[in-house]
């Protein structure tokens, strides 16, 4: 036999808990008190998660101070992109306003179905121009809808100010 | 003219007996009437306390349950209605076809059919010196409390033929499980209200309301009877603790594992009626019904307020229970209503019979406290003595499970708990 026997031994119920109706009282009260205790729901439309700092949401494009899109169309983060997700279609940029930069998207698409929220893209962008927001409630009526254009992404993007940081102290 | 005067003759005519005075029409038009009322608000209340046991639950677990359909979700039920109105009215291909479509209205007419002898209002009337209570119900049979027993006796074929037809052995097995408790059950529902039929002398339910208007509610005469009368009830709706027939974790769904759509939406509806009328029942029997410590005489609106208010107690006690106490295992169930309840009643019913047999009736007043005190004396001397005598394992009951000192042989022999 195997030494692994462990005798479990209970304890018989006294008397009272035998009776059951003293057990049940007991019951009744705490469901009732319960009643008017604090709620745990969230009412999700209405009220939200706050996510913290570095919360992976969707991908969004910003612009910057002067509300001028970022993106050069450089395509690394299409690149990088491990799902494939992103879809650029680069232009030549011939405008006063943008002289800094010479190209930028005439197409920029992200597939919300097939991204998988890793941030590389972010990682990988050298003008900080797409950025992980915290919009994690995504939806739409069809899969057209979950495919997020160039003006959602900005849309969705905002400003972003400041200039560029992510080279400072390397 | 003639129009406005059968109207009257209709309002009139629906309390009013043609040997009374009312025209034949006009008596049975407002009886139709009421009938139609009556049927409506029981199907209303029964919606209600789908939301209302949706709502008590939540709140219970700290949620808030649903609040989005209407003010306060209170037209959740309606939504609810269009879902299983358009769900897919499936009948499997193995089901005895003719029963499997009939069971679910079987299973929700008698409930509905009760409550036609319930007096849900009243006033209080008086002619010279000589004050009675006049009971409003659809009909005041003198067989009341028979016809209830007999259509709770019909109320168990619903469920048990919904079993037997699906031809699946969840359902069979709920089904049979249902027809063993509720027959096991009528019995002590049955014997609990022999006391109060002793006492008031009459079979129908407008004379026992008017007896305890007169007298004194049931539940202080016989706190013994009502106790039995209302656990055997939520054993009777099928209801947690005694949801045997449907036990979701061992019987998927019981009985109507094998139904959807509105049919199942029928079995719902039936339980929701038979609480209703199960609730209504109690407070007829044994708290009054329409009465209220004498205020029923401000107007026959304050008896239909004192009995809503009551049979609402006596739903809410529903689903209170229900999301307290877990489910009884079926011995249990059995061993509760066999050989607790069964004999319990017939000794309630044989005190009640010698205590009237004196005829000194200050007796019927002393009965339920000398119960009262006998019962706790019983407790108490069994209390003691439990709790003076040795018992070891108590002691600690840790020890044996973190020391690992075994008994010798290494055997599981550790006494199974009862």
């Amino acid at each position: 036999m195997s030494a692994k026997v462990k005798t479990v031994h209970r304890t018989p119920s006294t008397f009272l808990e035998r009776l059951y109706v003293p057990s049940v009282l007991k019951g009744l009260g705490i469901t009732f008190r319960r009643m008017f205790q604090r709620k745990v729901t969230m009412q999700f439309p209405e009220e939200r998660w706050e996510v913290r700092e570095g919360y992976r949401g969707a991908p969004v494009l910003v612009k910057d101070d002067e509300g001028r899109p970022k993106c050069v169309a450089c395509s690394l983060c299409e690149y990088v992109c491990p799902p494939k997700a992103i879809y650029i279609v680069p232009e030549e940029v011939d405008d006063a306003s943008r002289a800094h930069i010479e190209r930028g998207p005439a197409v920029f698409n992200i597939n919300m179905l097939r991204c998988i929220f890793c941030g590389l893209c972010e990682e990988a962008c050298p003008e900080e121009a797409i950025f992980m927001s915290k919009e994690y409630a995504l939806w739409g009526a069809s899969r057209a809808e979950l495919i997020h254009d160039k003006e959602t992404l900005y849309e969705l993007g905002g400003i972003r100010a400041g200039g560029i940081k992510k080279w400072k102290g390397k | 003219m003639t129009t406005a005067w059968s109207m009257v003759h209709v309002l009139a005519g629906i309390f009013s007996r043609p040997e009374h005075g009312g025209s034949t029409l006009g008596w049975v038009i407002g009886r139709v009437l009421l009938v139609l009322l009556v049927a409506h608000v029981v199907l209303i209340v029964g919606a209600l306390m789908v939301w209302s046991e949706r709502r008590v639950s939540a709140w219970m677990q700290d949620r808030i349950g649903p609040n989005r359909v209407g003010p306060e979700g209170l037209l959740q039920p309606l939504a609810d209605l269009g879902k299983f109105m358009f769900k897919e009215d499936v009948i499997p291909r193995h089901v005895d076809r003719w029963i499997y479509v009939l069971a679910p209205a079987i299973s929700l007419l008698p409930a509905m059919v009760t409550f036609a002898v319930i007096p849900f209002m009243g006033e209080v009337q008086q002619a010279g010196d000589w004050t009675w209570h006049q009971s409003w119900q659809i009909a005041d049979l003198d067989i009341g409390v028979l016809y209830i027993l007999s259509m709770a006796g019909i109320s168990v074929y619903g469920i048990t033929l919904g079993g037997w037809a699906s031809n699946s052995k969840y359902s069979l097995l709920g089904g049979v499980r249902a027809s063993a408790q509720m027959i096991s059950y009528e019995l002590s529902l049955g014997l609990a209200i022999v006391p109060v039929l002793l006492m008031t002398g009459s079979l129908g339910l407008g004379d026992i309301v008017r007896w305890q208007g007169e007298h004194g509610w049931f539940l202080f005469f016989q706190p013994l009877a009502f106790f039995i009368f209302l656990v055997s009830a939520y054993a009777e709706t099928n209801r947690l603790p005694f949801d045997m027939p449907e036990s979701e974790t061992e019987l998927v769904a019981g009985y109507h594992t094998e139904y959807s759509s509105m049919k199942f939406a029928l079995f719902f509806l039936a339980e929701y009626t038979h609480m209703t009328v199960g609730s209504a029942l109690v407070v007829t029997l044994f708290c009054g019904g329409w009465t209220l410590f004498g205020l029923e005489a401000l107007g026959p609106w304050m008896g239909l307020l004192s009995f809503a208010l009551k049979t609402f107690f006596f739903l809410f006690l529903f689903i209170w229970v229900r999301w307290t106490i877990p489910r009884f295992r079926y011995d249990q169930l059995m061993a509760l209503g066999w050989s607790w309840f069964i004999p319990l009643a017939l000794l309630n019913i044989l005190l009640t019979a010698a205590a009237l047999a004196t005829g000194i009736p200050a007796l019927l007043y002393v009965m339920p406290v000398g119960l009262l005190a006998a019962a706790l004396v019983v407790v108490g001397i069994v209390y003691r003595r439990e709790k003076t005598a040795v018992r070891p394992l108590a002691a600690d009951p840790t020890s044996a499970l973190w020391s690992g000192n075994r008994p010798a042989g290494g055997g599981a022999t550790g006494e199974v708990g009862s």
